[in-house]
């Protein structure tokens, strides 16, 4: 299976992470891919019988908070758009995301 | 769909409702983006998903989560975890949502409709995203964002494919939105968005058995009323094509409520690849059984639970009872009126036929007591001989012969003249029964 990393396949997981690739790129990400992925099929290797599946790794369980309004970290409209790119009366901006 | 048809409907439902906690889900923010006086002024790091920003769960929307699952019928998970659910769309500025993906809070419920039950698979909880609006400004296109709801405690309830016709589909949608309101855990405002239904839905031919090989998805419908039309719609639309031998496509839908269509959004080519893992922001959730037990105790009696026990206990029927409250504190005020009543002895169905009908007034911050003799007032009778009753009515038959003669002659309904006639000569109230009796007596003599 790990062979058969398709240029497609490439295409694919970029759009997922919203990254623009040319065909030439995604040749090279394909042979790429092949090598990362075989050197974590090494991990198949490692006998895991034995151990319980985990989430995470904390040992953390049940960190939760008070429903609480916390003023003290909210932004200002103004504080809150400072970073942004485009705005109009207080709104975030970005280009149409639904056909008309 | 024709009355002969040879398909049934096969159909699920997922919906949407934000909880109306204090707080967000995962941020001290204020949770009220309908009441905020500007867009964005309801947001910080951890909502604006700000790179290294850290979420902490809210425990009371977790709590309501299950409250709902428990008054639901369902099972929960005393383990249970946050998952991130990976997409690009501006809604969500982190680029994933948090929700929860293998282990929802609640799962394997059961709602009972007047069309039989249905199951509910699961209930999960989530973030919500924040608010989108599409404009030109300027001769430009674009969509404007307010994160004012980014991040609002959303829970999802999805049921079997157990719905069978678009008038369940309504029924169970609007018995959703009554226990979530009379659990006080959401507002559920259609309009606002509060509330959101979606509908899986196919076809199947009669005398099949199991699920079609297809379903189309309905996504975005914002009243009861549109999920019944919708639904009818698919059907119509789906029947056709099967009639053609075709399979309707593996599509989302969205619904025109202008139009009364569904239109096609999205068919499954470029179908939803989240990529769900286990968010490493949140440590998971364990809760004990005797934490569920609690909360389970905290849950009031729902209203159709209510309606049935008033119904068997007081004689209170159901067209009564069930239009009479909106909460449990309303609930447990009509319950002392009916103990009070049943101990003076009076039709706890006559008190609440006269409440309804507002001959007598009352308000949920009355004492029962006052309201009790408010209505033994209505009823109060005074005391009047039948031989006295029957002097007044042999008056006003004398004076008024002309009358008298076109009853005679068949003229029954003029009988409720003679009622007033002798109510206003009499200036007593008396039973009215008694007087009708007595009247139709002396008249026929
Ligand atoms: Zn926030």
């Amino acid at each position: 299976m790990l062979n058969k990393i398709t240029k497609q396949q490439v295409h694919h997981v970029a759009k997922l992470a919203n990254i623009p690739i040319d065909d030439s790129e995604a040749e090279k990400l394909a042979t790429g891919f092949r090598e990362t992925l075989e050197t974590i099929t090494d991990l198949q290797s490692v006998d895991v019988s034995g151990v319980e599946p985990t989430h995470q790794v904390t040992g953390m369980e049940n960190i939760l908070r008070e429903d609480k309004v916390d003023d003290s970290r909210t932004f200002t409209q103004e504080q809150a758009l400072a970073n942004a790119k485009q705005t109009h009366q207080g709104f975030f901006v970005v280009p149409r995301l639904i056909k008309k | 769909m024709s009355e002969s048809c040879k398909y049934h409907l096969v159909c699920g439902m997922e919906v949407h409702a934000e909880l109306k906690t204090n707080s967000k889900m995962f941020c001290g923010c204020k949770n009220d983006p309908f009441g905020a006086e500007k867009p964005n002024s309801h947001t910080c790091p951890v909502c604006l998903g700000m790179p290294g920003a850290l979420p902490v769960a809210n425990k009371k929307a977790i709590e309501w989560t299950i409250k709902l699952g428990l008054a639901l019928n369902c099972k929960i998970n005393l383990f249970s975890k946050f998952d991130r659910k990976n997409y690009f769309y501006p809604d969500l500025p982190k680029a994933y949502q948090i929700s929860q993906y293998d282990i929802p809070f609640c799962y394997e419920g059961v709602i009972e409709t007047s069309h039989g039950p249905i199951r509910i698979t699961r209930i999960h909880l989530e973030e919500d995203t924040g608010k989108l609006l599409h404009k030109e400004i300027k001769g430009e296109d674009v969509s404007l964002i307010d994160y004012n709801r980014s991040s609002v405690p959303l829970i999802e309830i999805v049921t079997e494919p157990d719905i069978k016709s678009p008038e369940q589909a309504e029924e169970y949608g609007r018995a959703l939105r009554d226990i979530i309101r009379y659990l006080d855990i959401g507002n559920c405002d259609m309009e606002q968005g509060g509330m959101r239904l979606e509908a899986n839905i196919s076809l199947q031919e009669n005398g099949k058995e199991g699920l079609p090989n297809y379903k189309t998805e309905v996504k975005n419908i914002n009243s009861f009323k549109f999920a019944k039309q919708a639904i009818e719609f698919e059907m119509e639309r789906q029947e056709e094509i099967l009639e053609e031998g075709n399979i309707p496509k593996q599509e989302t839908r969205g619904w025109d409520a202008k139009k009364s269509v569904t239109f096609s959004q999205r068919t499954k080519e470029d179908a939803e690849d989240y990529r769900y893992f286990p968010d490493p922001d949140l440590p998971p959730i364990r809760f004990t059984t005797e934490q569920i037990e609690k909360i389970r105790k905290d849950i009031p009696k729902l209203p159709h639970v209510l309606v049935k026990e008033w119904k068997e206990n007081y004689g209170v029927e159901e067209r009564y009872s069930s239009i009479l409250f909106n909460s449990p504190s309303e609930a447990k005020w009509l319950e002392e009126l009916f103990v009070l009543s049943k101990k003076e002895g009076l039709k706890a169905n006559k008190l609440v036929g006269a409440m309804v009908n507002k001959n007598v007034k009352y308000n949920f911050t009355d004492k029962v007591e006052s309201v009790i003799n408010e209505f033994k007032k209505l009823n109060k009778t005074d005391d009047v001989s039948d031989d006295d009753l029957i002097k007044i009515i042999d008056n006003v038959i004398k004076a008024n012969a002309d009358t008298v003669a076109r009853y005679k002659a068949g003229e029954k309904q003029l009988i409720n003249f003679f009622f007033g006639q002798t109510m206003k000569a009499l200036g007593k109230k008396v039973d009215g029964g008694l007087l009708r009796k007595l009247l139709t007596q002396q008249l026929d003599k």
